[in-house]
Formats: structure tokens, C-alpha cells, sequence
């Protein structure tokens, strides 16, 4: 679904993305890991055509990010932070949303309901906390039922309740078949939730494996002991 | 697209600016056709208005807009709309609140105290300025990434139009005034929407005047149908290409 | 006496009848031509012509003799001829439509000429087309009345001058109308004599051009739409009142364009959208009271080579520059002129300004100087050249300067 070759981009002198290659498809469910600023939300970012990359070609469901627009209508994004006018509400920021997307799918707002939104329609962006945006965020992002969903983050920010709210809704979104990017520091959250793990580094991706086999390799049962297990031992 | 623009209008229109200055317009318009004794008096404080004023709140308005709507912009981005689409939506948005604005605040008093050729002139440069200085705002912003730069950047560009490029054309006047500058100066005036602007009020205000031997060159030039033509179609060039350049560099933009 | 004097008068009218009598000129009488009918006339005839149109060559009006048009009948010039020609004292020429005279380069052919008479009379006549219209020459106390000129020429070499005189005195040129001439009405050597309530408009070159012309006076006169406007020249003694002259355009179109006139009076004129009121060049002891200038590109414009003139009472209105100059000499007075652009105060209301106003700006200098600068006008820089010029003056004259100004228009 998501297919990415070569993809290059620098922010002035800095090399953000060096040649990243990835290729993934629906059902899976991946976790975009890697230090801070190693280009996750960066390339997160050239996906959804927000960052234009210097070289290289990203496809998302075989269309050409470059080229095409049309294809984000299949995708649904929670920002890392997310970032809305500050002068509308709640209410009238999904409305808008809805009005521009003009999904023929079913809206999906269980998550709306979960985190009763509701209640808050009539809050305006400026006055809300970090928390309750990223419950908007996360409800944005699911509310069309894309059949991509790219999480940057998800739970930063997030009570546990809220949190656990957002995994199931994830795990369910993964049985029906969709396909799931999920970057996030936390990685004891993740254990439960994905398939396969990218582990990126100085823009490059230095690891592209099912959760399984990680394990498999590394020995452990927790993923966040596989990781550290790689990165001791970094192959070079 | 009709639907983005309607957003960003009510965003503009939910901003006290654009209010503020329709009713500033207003009051000065009002004040000045009510308190000059002579319409030429009043016409030449308009003239001013529409000259000075009118870039420098469209400019500064429309920067300070595209910055500080960067969250709005990075959503619409990432929704399934054409970037070039969210673009002119913006310029279009920003365009019609502003010209709105200056259409009640200055238009709807002049009409009703000076319904001349001179007062509708005034209107159409207002009007044009208005949009050119919107087009030129947005090149600005996507220039530059920070927000005080940008803005001061823009400022600057306000006052190369309305100060430093007369002075630098009275200077080439004087270091070549052994020359015929008649013809050339009516290219040169095409280089500034601000000057162009002026010379198409001066020929309805300063007729007499212009009818001077420079002024017959403008008149022959400016006063027919072709050259108005003309000259409104390097005022809509002025629109069109900063807002092209500004749309290409927003394309390629990373936000 | 009184009583003696009305007899006497009777008398003499009577006998007039007495002697005189009416021929009649047409087509149903004896006289079929105008040229006959004179023929058999006696001085001091009258002959009515009746309507129709005439080919009489170049008539020739030898005898002091009335000769009234009924209806405007034409006389034709079939562009060949002077159409009347007259050379006798004491003749009324009225009502005639007089068209096509002439057109040469070496003769000033014109549809009513009068060579070197006196007491002539012409009045009420149509004239078309003509090379020149009316021709005065050596002629004295003659009366040209209530005509109206009108010619179609598009090149100055082809067309004569409306009302031309030359060498003349003691006439009155009065309620004429004069279009499409190269010169309106052309004076040149004529001594006291007036221009009264003449209308002067879209002429190829002058409304009225003026030259060597002592001691005359034109009055209530409309000029307008002319391709130079109005100019008087090399003059003494000349009175101008209560003209109009309006809307006429062009770089050296003036108003009325002065040239090396002394002792003259300028009073209760309208001057009204030229692109300069008044030329002054060369001009000393002028008196400009009560006139009115409005929307006038400029409304002065005085060389320095001007003296002693006296602007006192006059309005600027509307005007784009006010007064232009070329020097920085002034021997001139300007004194309680209303002026528009005036920022003064008057803290003392006696409604004349407490600081004097200065009416030439700098940009107009400027201007001066370098023409094409014009585009510039009323740009930010120009407006704040203009406002620092003001406070420390440098360029503009400093003694050009109205010490007090009016707070209020002056009624005209």
C-alpha cells in the first residue's frame, strides 16, 4: 500500500532522509521506531505530501505522492502535535473536515463518542490542552475510515484511559485489514499492537522486521528488550 | 475549492482586522468628503489613502494571515485537496475580505459623495491595489520560514513601492535629463502597480495639467481606450505573477 | 435748445426718407443680381435682396449704401472669390449668408473685406467656409456686429483668421461667434477699440491673438476649447475684464499667453480647466484684480523676466500648481489672493491669514525643470519633498509670497 524508493531529503546541510526504501501492505500493523530526529516524522510527513523529498519516489496505494492528491482521501493522520486554527472549536473543525472530505464512507466516530468529544464541541482550539487535542487528533484521523492510518505519537500526551481507548481502537482497525504506521517512543505500548518494526537511524532504515521474527532473533519477549538487544549489538 | 474559500473567509471575517479597517476606511472617507470644503481636497486625501494605506494594511494583513494560519494550512495539507488548490483559495480569500473591506469602508461613501470619473478611478486602483498587494504579501511569506522576517520583508517591499522607487526614478530623471525620458517613463511606470496607479487618477484629476508636453506623452498613451487597457493589464499582471511564483514556491514548500 | 435739437433731428431724418429709397434685389424684379441692384442705386439707398443664392464673383460695394439680406440670402464664392468687397464709407451690410470665399496663399481673400473706409457697418451675416472671414483694413470707426463664423479647415496654412484686423481704429467687434478659424479674431496695429461678448471657441490656433494693439479693451468674451488659447503680444494699455476662457489644453496653450505687455488691466476674468491661466513673459506694470482661477493645471505661470505686476483679490481654486516660475528674482506683488491650498490660520479673524501662503511648490520647479517628473506628481516622495520645501524654502523663491492671504474665497 504504502511503497517508498530512495527517498532523499535535507533540510539545508542537514541530511534528514538518506535513500530510505520501504515497501509495506494492509493488515499490517507497523511501529516506525528510532531515536530523536532520526527522520520518522519527517518521512511520515512525505508520505502525507506535506514534505516534498529531493529525490526519490513514495506510492501510496500505487498512486504517486508527487503527482497525485487525491489519494489522501484514503488516509487518515494523527499529527505529533497537532496543530488546528486556533479561532475555530472542536465541533466546527471536524465539520469543516467532513464538509472538505466529503467521504461517501460511513463516518466512523467511535472514537468521538469514546472520548466524548461531544461534550467539548464548542471548545475552541487555543483553549485546549495537549491532552484533549490529541484526542481530537486521534479522532480526525479515524474518523473516515481511511484505509491508512499514520499515527505520529499517538499516546504522547494521552491519559491511560484515553490511551487504552486508542489501542483498542488501533487493534481493531488491524483486524479489519487496514493498514497502520505507528511511531512512538513508548515501546511497552507496542507490544500488543504491531506486526512488523522499522527502526531508523541518521535517516536510514536500519531494520525492517516482523515483530516475530525479532523476537525470534533477539531472544527476547519484549520488544523493547529486542530493541535494546539491537542497538547494543548494531550491526555495521 | 469554493468550500475552502468559504472557511478561510469566515476565518478572516471572524478576525476584528478586516472589520476594523472597513470601518477605519469609513470613518476617514466620511470624514473627509464631509469636512473638505473642495472635492479636489477631498479626492487628493483618497488619493492618499488609496495610495499609501490601502498597500501597507493589505500587505501587512495578508503576511501576517499566511503566517499565522501555518496550523490551518498544515491541515488542509494533509487532507485530500490540491496544495496549489489551498493556495488560491487563500489568496482568494484573503483578496475578497480585504477588497470587501475597502468597497464598504471607502467605496460605498465615495459613491455617494463623488460618483465622478475621478471617484470611480480611485474605486478600480483601490480595488486593484488592494489585490496586487495581497498577491505580493503571500510572495513574501513563503519566502521566508520566520514569521518577524517575513513581515519585515514585506514592509519593505511597501516602501520600495511607495518611496524608494519614485526617488530612485527622480534621481535617473535628474542623472539623465539631457535626454527624451517622455516614452521611457512610461515603461518605467509600469514597474510600479503604485505609480500606475496614481497616473490613472492624475489623468482624470490633474487633466489640465497633464496636458503639458510630458503630460500630452501620458495622455496620449494613458488617456486612450488601448492604453487603459494596458495599463489594467499590467496592474492584473501584477496580481498574477507574484501569485504565481508564490503558488510555485509553495508547492515545493515543506511545512 | 432741447426742443430745437429734436426739431433739427427730425428734419435731417426726414429729408433721409426724402432722398433715399429701397431698391429690391431678387429673382421677381428688375434686379436679378446684387451687383445691379448697386448699379442702380443712388447713396444712401437701401437694397433689400431677397432669399436665393447669388454668384456674384467678387461683389464690389462702392457706394454708401444699405444692404440688408431677407432670409439670409447667399452669396457665393464658389472658392474663387472675395465674395464682398467693400470700398465705400458709411456702408450696413447685414444679413447676408456668406460661403466658400477664396483660399490663396498669396492673397487674403475673405468673405467680407473692408479696404480703407470708415463708419461701416456689418451685422447679422452667416458666414461659411470662408478663407478669412471678416477683414478689416485702414479702417476706422467700423461696427462688426452679431456675425457668426464658422470654418471646417484642418491646417493652419489653409485657414484665414475669423475676424482680422489690421491697421485699424476706433472699431467694435461685438457678440460674434467664431469657430474653426485659425485666429479667431485677430488684431494687429488697431487702437482703441473694444471686444465685447464675442464667443471664440475650437479655432485652429488663437481665440484672440493680439499684437502691436494699443489702448483696446476686450470685455465679456468667451474663449474656449482653442488649439493655443488667447495671446496678447507687444502691447500697451490694454484692458481685459471679465472674460471667460476656458479648457484650453496643451502644452502651449494658454489661457492667455502675455508677452511684453506694460500697463494693462486684468480684472474679473474666469480662467477655467487650461493647462496654464496666464503665460506671463516680459510683462511689467500689470494690475490682475478679481479674477478667478479654477482647476487650471497652473494658474500663473511668471517667467522672471515679469515686473512690477500687482495680483491682489484673485481666487485659486482647484488648481494643480498654483503658480509656476523660472527664476528666483521676484519684483512682483502678490497680496490678499484667496488660495485653496492655503494651511494657514487666522487667530485674529479678520479672515485674512496670519502667515503668509507660498504658491509656488517645489515639485512645480522641479517640473519646470524636467518635465517628464510630472509622473511623479503627487507621489509620496514628491508630497514630502513639497512639505520639507515649505518649511525651509531652497528652491522655490523666497520672496514669492502672499503675506495675506484671504481665509475665505472672494465672491466673483
Amino acid at each position: 500500500m504504502i511503497s517508498a524508493y530512495k527517498v532523499n531529503k535535507s533540510f539545508g546541510k542537514l541530511k534528514v532522509l538518506n535513500d530510505v526504501s520501504f515497501t509495506c501492505n494492509s493488515g499490517q500493523c507497523i511501529a516506525l521506531i528510532g531515536p530523536n530526529g532520526c527522520g520518522k516524522t519527517t518521512f511520515i510527513k512525505c508520505v502525507l505530501g506535506m514534505v516534498v523529498p529531493d529525490a526519490g519516489t513514495i506510492t501510496v496505494m500505487g498512486k504517486d505522492v508527487a503527482s497525485g492528491w487525491q489519494y489522501r482521501s484514503e488516509v487518515g493522520y494523527m499529527p505529533q502535535v497537532g496543530r488546528y486554527p486556533e479561532n475555530m472549536q472542536i465541533g466546527q473543525v471536524i465539520e469543516m473536515l467532513t464538509d472538505i472530505r466529503q467521504s461517501h464512507k460511513t463516518i466512523d466516530d467511535d472514537l468521538i463518542s469514546a472520548f466524548a468529544l461531544k461534550a467539548l464541541y464548542h471548545k475552541r482550539m487555543r483553549t485546549l490542552s495537549g491532552g484533549t487535542m490529541q484526542k481530537v487528533s486521534a479522532a480526525i484521523a479515524f474518523l473516515f475510515g481511511a484505509s491508512v492510518l499514520i499515527l505520529d505519537e499517538p499516546t504522547a500526551g494521552l491519559d491511560p484511559v484515553a490511551s487504552e481507548i486508542l489501542k483498542e481502537k488501533v487493534l481493531a482497525e488491524k483486524e479489519r485489514g487496514k493498514l497502520i504506521l505507528i511511531t512512538s517512543h513508548i515501546l511497552s505500548e507496542l507490544d500488543e499492537l504491531i506486526s512488523d518494526i522499522v527502526y531508523m537511524q541518521d535517516g536510514s532504515i536500519l531494520l525492517y522486521k516482523t515483530l516475530y521474527a525479532l523476537k525470534e532473533e533477539t531472544g527476547e519477549t519484549k520488544l523493547s528488550r529486542a530493541i535494546a538487544h539491537i542497538m547494543t549489538n548494531k550491526p555495521s | 475549492m469554493i468550500k475552502i474559500i468559504k472557511y478561510i473567509l469566515l476565518d478572516i471575517l471572524r478576525n476584528k482586522m478586516v472589520l476594523g479597517y472597513a470601518v477605519f476606511l469609513f470613518a476617514i472617507t466620511f470624514t473627509v468628503f464631509s469636512l473638505e470644503d473642495s472635492t479636489l481636497k477631498g479626492l487628493l486625501s483618497m488619493l492618499n489613502l488609496v495610495l499609501f494605506i490601502v498597500p501597507l494594511v493589505s500587505v501587512i494583513f495578508s503576511t501576517i494571515y499566511v503566517y499565522n494560519s501555518s496550523e490551518f494550512i498544515e491541515l488542509l495539507v494533509s487532507q485530500p485537496l490540491k496544495r496549489s488548490r489551498i493556495w488560491l483559495s487563500i489568496f482568494v480569500g484573503l483578496a475578497g475580505a480585504l477588497s470587501l473591506a475597502f468597497f464598504a469602508g471607502a467605496g460605498l461613501p465615495m459613491l455617494f459623495y463623488e460618483p465622478s470619473p475621478t471617484g470611480l478611478m480611485l474605486l478600480l486602483m483601490g480595488f486593484l491595489i488592494s489585490v496586487i498587494f495581497v498577491a505580493i504579501a503571500m510572495l513574501a511569506a513563503v519566502h521566508t520560514r520566520d514569521k518577524a522576517k517575513g513581515i519585515g520583508f514585506a514592509i519593505l517591499l511597501w516602501i520600495y513601492f511607495s518611496l524608494l522607487f519614485d526617488g530612485l526614478v527622480l534621481f535617473l530623471l535628474f542623472q539623465f535629463a539631457d535626454y527624451p525620458l517622455e516614452k521611457a517613463m512610461i515603461g518605467i511606470s509600469a514597474l510600479n502597480p503604485i505609480d500606475l496607479g496614481r497616473i490613472l487618477v492624475l489623468l482624470k484629476m490633474d487633466v489640465s495639467a497633464l496636458m503639458g508636453y510630458t503630460g500630452a506623452v501620458f495622455k496620449e498613451f494613458y488617456g486612450t481606450d488601448k492604453g487603459l487597457i494596458v495599463s489594467l493589464s499590467v496592474m492584473v499582471l501584477w496580481i498574477a505573477l507574484p501569485l504565481l511564483y508564490s503558488l510555485k514556491k509553495f508547492n515545493r514548500k515543506d511545512l | 435748445m432741447k426742443t430745437i435739437a429734436i426739431l433739427l433731428l427730425c428734419i435731417a431724418s426726414i429729408s433721409n426718407i426724402a432722398i433715399s429709397r429701397t431698391v429690391m434685389v431678387g429673382a421677381s424684379h428688375i434686379d436679378k443680381t446684387i451687383r445691379s441692384g448697386i448699379i442702380n442705386a443712388n447713396t444712401h439707398d437701401t437694397l433689400l435682396v431677397e432669399t436665393g443664392i447669388y454668384h456674384e464673383h467678387n461683389l464690389v460695394i462702392d457706394k454708401p449704401i444699405v444692404i440688408i439680406g431677407i432670409d439670409h440670402p447667399i452669396i457665393e464664392g464658389e472658392h474663387k472669390y472675395e465674395n464682398v468687397s467693400i470700398k465705400a464709407d458709411s456702408v450696413t451690410f447685414s444679413g447676408f449668408s456668406i460661403r466658400n470665399s477664396g483660399i490663396s496663399s498669396i492673397v487674403d481673400y475673405a468673405g467680407i473685406k473692408i479696404h480703407n473706409r470708415h463708419h461701416v457697418t456689418i451685422v447679422n451675416n452667416i458666414l461659411e467656409d470662408c478663407f478669412f472671414g471678416i477683414y478689416s483694413q485702414y479702417s476706422v470707426n467700423c461696427i462688426i456686429k452679431n456675425n457668426k463664423l464658422t470654418a471646417h479647415q484642418e491646417l493652419e496654412q489653409q485657414s484665414g483668421n475669423g475676424i482680422h484686423c489690421w491697421k485699424s481704429d476706433s472699431l467694435q467687434i461685438i457678440g460674434n461667434t467664431i469657430t474653426g478659424h485659425r485666429d479667431g479674431i485677430y488684431f494687429e496695429f488697431v487702437t482703441n477699440s473694444i471686444i465685447w461678448r464675442n464667443i471664440s471657441f475650437g479655432n485652429i490656433r488663437y481665440g484672440l491673438h493680439f499684437m502691436f494693439s494699443n489702448s483696446d479693451t476686450y470685455a465679456a468674451n468667451v474663449f474656449e476649447k482653442n488649439g493655443a488659447g488667447v495671446a496678447v503680444m507687444f502691447s500697451k494699455k490694454v484692458k481685459m475684464y471679465h472674460n471667460y476662457f476656458i479648457e484650453n489644453w496643451g502644452d502651449a496653450s494658454y489661457g492667455i499667453l502675455l508677452k511684453e505687455i506694460s500697463d494693462s488691466y486684468i480684472d474679473g476674468n474666469y480662467f477655467v480647466r487650461n493647462t496654464s491661466g496666464i503665460f506671463l513673459e516680459g510683462v511689467s506694470r500689470v494690475e490682475m484684480y478679481n479674477n478667478d482661477f479654477t482647476e487650471n493645471g497652473w494658474g500663473l505661470k511668471i517667467q522672471a523676466s515679469c515686473m512690477e505686476i500687482v495680483l491682489k483679490y484673485n481666487n485659486f481654486r482647484g488648481n494643480t500648481f498654483d503658480v509656476g516660475t523660472n527664476g528666483s528674482l521676484v519684483l512682483n506683488t502678490f497680496e490678499n489672493n484667496y488660495w485653496d491650498k492655503y494651511e494657514g490660520y487666522d487667530l485674529n479673524k479678520d479672515k485674512i491669514g496670519d502667515i503668509p501662503y507660498r504658491p509656488v511648490s517645489m515639485f512645480s520647479m522641479v517640473v519646470e525643470k524636467n518635465p517628464p517628473a510630472m509622473m511623479l506628481f503627487r507621489s509620496l516622495i514628491t508630497t514630502l519633498m513639497d512639505r520639507s520645501e515649505k518649511v525651509i524654502p531652497s528652491l522655490t523663491p523666497e520672496q514669492l509670497k502672499d503675506n495675506h492671504p484671504l481665509m475665505k474665497p472672494l465672491r466673483l
